[in-house]
């Protein structure tokens, strides 16, 4: 069982060591089960430990019900994964936002991502009430209150901080293009130590986010780590293409798999993933990548072992 | 039914136009220009004349519900007000982001889609890029947008143009003491 949660208060988990010393970050998404029963998560995430910073834990993602994030992010810390909690905004309030930011910290989980969230309309329950109460920037404002003043969003004191490292998430490849650097400076300004992105298919295009990013001074204060994933069928890229919304592929990209014959499709989604790291890896001020696979973890492996990333972990969490 | 509005002093049981039953926001286009917003807005900044004005509309319960009517009204027509009470239009675009379907107050989520479409309703311009572009064409880009603290949901249904002028929407003007809006001082 890692030390990093319950019971135990780390000072500095893998990710924030690895963000601190500036050595290039991997994150990975892992999706909570449709369930309670958390042994196909254990075994992903198993599988992914010895080469991850940490696991995202995704909440409610897509807007559709399964186990809570801070849950699934203890069972994967019993694996010896650093979990990172994801909080949206669509389903709390800022009273229950507070109480789970609180709640993680309690866990010993050391890290957050706060995000604003998919509509409602999108997921298992589009009748459902969206609450949107607080949004992912004054969300990170509060959780960065109540780590670094010790106090609630209210004003009141707490009794004792949270430590949480604090990520935020940014689109580059939604518009308006220009006013994306700009957005995601504020929140790290706001107190996000670390920027996820979504899928990255237009290299050139996030290069230019970065570099404006390194412009505005945010990249002394916070990692960025882009987003990538293989693709592993003409469904999932089809998915990807016109099924999430804020995933662009280029047709230029779209395109590379034109000829590929179904059997051979897996094979070019981890190449061009690959690919798309290595050139990710050479960017000045780039942070590390966050890989996500929907469910294909062996896969994740497989394109770090080909970039020369994989089995670089665990080193040993700071008490 | 008319949707009784906030606490206000006299401000009781004034017709909105904007029913406690009201559909979903729905991103909306503004039909008044950017610049003649920016300059109709400049003439609403708070000032003594305003703050009296202000101060005299909460002691006279009918002067506030004409004002505010007029508010309402012309908002509703021009930009599909849901009379939040802390209006945000100056530091938007004159593009209301109460008409965002995550009524999200501080620049657009990450699912805009490449063609500019809403995630929610993908046949509809984001409203927060029609912002955007309104306020970079009015040469207001600068001042898009800024940290605006969330909706303080007691003030729903009031008058967002004497709340400015007593300033008491929490923005545009810097907040003091507490993050959240209406939280104890």
């Amino acid at each position: 069982m890692s030390a990093a949660v319950v019971g135990a208060r780390p000072v500095r988990g893998r990710l924030a060591t690895a963000v601190a010393e500036g050595r290039f970050a991997v994150t990975a998404e892992l999706t909570p089960p449709k369930g309670a029963d958390t042994a196909a998560l254990r075994r992903a995430a198993a599988l992914l430990a010895p080469h991850v910073h940490a696991v995202n834990l995704t909440d409610n993602a897509g807007a559709v019900v399964r186990l809570a994030s801070w849950a699934a992010a203890v069972a994967v810390a019993e694996e010896g994964v650093e979990p990172v909690v994801q909080l949206q905004c669509r389903d709390r309030n800022r009273l229950a936002l507070q109480s789970d930011l609180l709640g993680a910290a309690a866990l010993g989980i050391p890290n957050v991502l706060l995000l604003t969230g998919d509509h409602q309309s999108a997921g298992d329950e589009p009748g459902a009430a969206g609450v949107f109460d607080l949004d992912a920037l004054t969300l990170i404002e509060t959780a960065a209150r109540l780590r670094d003043e010790g106090r609630l969003g209210s004003g009141a004191a707490l009794s004792s901080p949270p430590r949480w490292l604090i990520g935020a998430v940014e689109n580059p490849a939604a518009p308006p293009l220009a006013f994306r650097p700009e957005r995601a400076a504020r929140k790290v300004a706001a107190g996000a130590q670390f920027l996820q992105t979504q899928f990255v298919f237009d290299v050139p295009l996030f290069a230019e986010f970065l570099g404006r990013l390194g412009d505005l001074g945010a990249l002394e204060r916070c990692a960025v780590l882009a987003g990538v994933g293989p693709v592993r069928s003409r469904r999932m890229l089809e998915r990807l293409r016109h099924g999430i919304p804020g995933v662009v592929v280029p047709p230029s990209f779209a395109a590379r798999f034109d000829g590929v014959p179904d059997a051979r499709f897996a094979e070019a989604g981890i190449a061009y993933c690959a690919e798309t790291v290595a050139a990710l890896r050479s960017l000045p001020g780039i942070g590390g990548i966050h890989l996500m696979a929907f469910s294909w973890e062996e896969a994740i492996v497989e394109v770090l072992e080909r970039v020369g990333l994989a089995a670089r972990e665990p080193e040993a969490v700071a008490q | 039914m008319p949707r009784r509005c906030g606490a206000r002093p006299g401000a009781d049981a004034v017709p909105l136009p904007v029913p406690a039953s009201a559909p979903a926001p729905r991103p909306r286009r503004p039909r008044l220009g950017a610049r003649l917003c920016y300059r109709l807005g400049a003439l609403l900044v708070p000032n003594r004349l305003w703050r009296g004005v202000g101060r005299s509309l909460e002691r006279h319960p009918s002067g506030y519900r004409a004002l505010h009517r007029v508010e309402a009204g012309v908002k509703e027509a021009a930009f599909g007000c849901r009379d939040c009470g802390q209006c945000a239009l100056p530091t938007t675009g004159y593009a209301c982001p109460m008409t965002c379907p995550k009524e999200l107050r501080n620049g657009p989520c990450g699912g805009v889609r490449a063609d500019g479409g809403c995630e929610v309703f993908p046949e509809v311009r984001c409203v927060w890029l029609v912002g955007y572009e309104r306020a970079a064409a009015a040469g207001a880009a600068a001042g898009f947008a800024p940290l605006l603290g969330p909706l303080d949901h007691r003030r729903v249904g009031e008058s967002a143009w004497v709340n400015y002028w007593l300033e008491r929407d929490g923005s545009p003007a810097p907040r003091r003491g507490a993050l959240h809006a209406g939280a104890p001082r």
